[in-house]
């Protein structure tokens, strides 16, 4: 099929993953309401995968593979003519599968914990799939103003999610803290939006590059406005020196709001930054370059020294999921193919690991916010040899060890900083990941070294089959794409062909 | 004209700016906020008398999304009332900054 974005009715072909994702959250929300008094008391089963919320969770289920289908339709249309604000281009598409994927296992790992923890699961599964399409604009958007409206769809649904669990201190803070910060960032982002528009008269992302190229844009302007957009994405990607907020959100977070924050929030904030950085920018590299080098190098370096001490598990891996955001802002910087695919690669591996990771951390913790500290750890992987052996997996794939994903994906990043001669930012990748081996490691040596304090300790940890789906599926690829990662890579490789000035 | 609205709307930024990096209360902290997507507001007002239409409907989209995001903000905000009877953010610290 033919898209033509002269006539308007074809954006609505072209949105359709967006709009079956918006009308299903909103069904799920309704149908929600209507199942309020028959979930307030307790299931006389007990079993959380019969409950009413987990039916609601099975129906956010089926919107995300009704989203996918329509994704997958995508591949078959191409557009003709330009000058569209939503693009159709491979990128999205495989940006869609991440974010999808994301939010798919997001909600496969929430059903225990939203029945343990009394969660409204209507509003719960419904603005997960609202943000997640808010994100999917943001990965669609060949217009700043896109990439605002779906920044802020997926941010406001995240900020709910954050103080989703209102009997809970620590949820409220964590919320209140992501709200004012988050709104902050915006702010910042809006005035580079407003700055760059004032210095090339456009909003679209490709009439900007076109005007910075030509040198028509007005330089002092169009320098802050860069400064400031690339200011506001790194509030949002969590680089260092703005992360301040992120142990403290990801730490106060119900646990599958943390899963889904850190991997499809990081995921489609660097979609958006890529794609005005290649598409609008690539002839103002002086401008975004040393402070994009800057922030790779300080977040890779001190996040990962913070991580280093950090006793709480939660805590632990939000300062890994900093870290992880330093290494795809060498992507960023080095902006070429390698580079490019390389952070699509990654971003879809470090969904799988670090989702699979905060589900056997939800287990540990009794599907609720307590036994987070490492010690809660100890002879767990002889207690649960199943989940203690996917746990291990995630570790060492979000460290980086040979034969997984995450290994794969850093070597693709080096790669890509290789081509672009960012020796540096390279070496400090390198030392950065050996540095962090230390804190995956010893959540490892825990389970497998150390004597329970008690000989129950783990007798009640239950991982649920949803829970089991998503463990089996992110541990499957994981190992898929550290094992034979041409498939996965030669895919991303062809969905940044057409996205824009990549230097080859 | 156009440099003293881009000025003026500068100096509202800055002030929203230091409001949220100085003051401790939640709900000013929000203001301040709100006064820097209106100093965004000046700004593609000025901006659009120079090409257009496009920055005046920007408008449209910042002040719709700024509500948005002050039903969801308030909320938060007595959701933490409710726990710590202030909203003072200084005067909680499970989570340290």
């Amino acid at each position: 099929m033919e898209l033509d974005f002269s006539r308007g009715v074809h954006y609505w072909w072209a949105l359709l993953p967006e709009i079956v994702l918006c009308i299903w959250g909103m069904g799920v929300l309704i149908v929600g309401v209507s199942k309020r008094h028959r979930q307030s008391g307790e299931d006389a089963t007990g079993d959380p995968t019969l409950s009413g919320a987990a039916d609601l969770g099975w129906l956010a289920l089926f919107g995300v593979l009704g989203a996918a289908f329509a994704n997958g339709w995508l591949y078959g249309v191409h557009e003709v003519g330009s000058g569209g604000m939503i693009a159709v281009d491979r990128f999205r598409l495989f940006a869609n599968w991440i974010l999808l994927g994301a939010a798919a296992l997001t909600i496969l790992i929430s059903f225990a914990y939203v029945y343990r923890q009394r969660l409204q699961a209507g509003e719960f599964y419904g603005l997960i799939l609202l943000a997640t399409a808010g994100m999917m604009f943001m990965a669609a958007a060949r217009d700043l103003i896109v990439i605002f409206l779906g920044l802020e769809v997926m941010s406001v649904g995240v900020y709910a999610l954050t103080a989703f669990n209102r009997r809970d201190r620590k949820s409220a803070e964590a919320g209140l803290k992501y709200f004012l910060l988050g709104a902050f960032a915006t702010g910042f982002l809006l005035y580079g939006i407003a700055l760059v528009y004032g210095a090339t008269g456009s909003t679209n992302v490709a009439a900007i590059g076109a005007s910075v190229s030509a040198g028509t844009a007005t330089p002092g302007l169009l320098a802050i406005g860069i400064a400031m957009l690339t200011i506001g994405f790194g509030f949002k990607v969590a680089a260092v020196p703005f992360h301040m907020w992120t142990p403290d959100v990801y730490e106060g977070a119900p646990a599958p709001v943390t899963a889904f924050m850190s991997s499809a929030v990081k995921a489609a904030a660097f979609v958006a930054f890529l794609r005005v950085i290649v598409v609008a920018f690539p002839e103002a590299d002086d401008v975004w370059y040393p402070i994009v080098w800057w922030l790779a190098a300080l977040t890779m370096v001190a996040a990962n020294l913070m991580a280093l001490v950090q006793s709480n598990v939660k805590r632990m891996l939000a300062y890994s999921s900093i870290a992880h955001a330093g290494y795809l802002l060498v992507a960023i910087t080095a902006s070429n193919t390698n580079a490019a695919a390389g952070l699509l690669f990654y971003l879809l591996v470090y969904t799988l690991m670090n989702t699979g990771a905060f589900a056997i951390v939800i287990g540990v913790a009794h599907q609720a916010e307590e036994r987070l500290q490492v010690e809660d750890y100890a002879g767990f992987g002889w207690a649960q040899p199943l989940l203690g052996v996917s746990l291990t997996i995630f570790l060492l794939s979000l460290a980086g060890f040979p034969g997984t994903g995450g290994f794969m994906g850093k070597i693709y990043l080096l790669q890509g900083a290789a081509d672009a001669e960012q020796w540096r930012l390279a070496v400090i990748l390198v030392l950065a990941t050996v540095a962090s081996y230390w804190y995956y490691l010893r959540i490892a040596w825990f389970m497998w070294m150390k004597n329970p304090a008690k000989p129950d300790q783990h007798a009640l940890v239950v991982a649920p089959l949803p829970m089991q789906l998503a463990l089996i599926v992110s541990v499957a690829l994981v190992l898929y794409t550290g094992l034979f990662p041409s498939a996965a890579l030669d895919f991303a490789r062809a969905s940044v062909a057409g996205l824009g000035a990549l230097v080859p | 004209m156009i440099t003293e609205a881009i000025v003026l709307s500068a100096i509202l930024f800055v002030i929203g700016t230091f409001g949220v990096l100085v003051r401790r209360n939640a709900i000013i902290m929000f203001l301040c906020i709100e006064l820097q997507l209106n100093a965004v507001n000046v700004a593609f007002v000025a901006f659009s008398n120079l090409f257009g239409i496009d920055g005046q409907i920007f408008v449209f989209f910042v002040m719709t999304v700024a509500a948005a995001e002050a039903a969801v903000g308030l909320a938060i905000i007595i959701s933490i009332f409710r726990h710590y009877e202030s909203v003072d953010v200084g005067s909680f610290n499970l989570l340290k900054w």
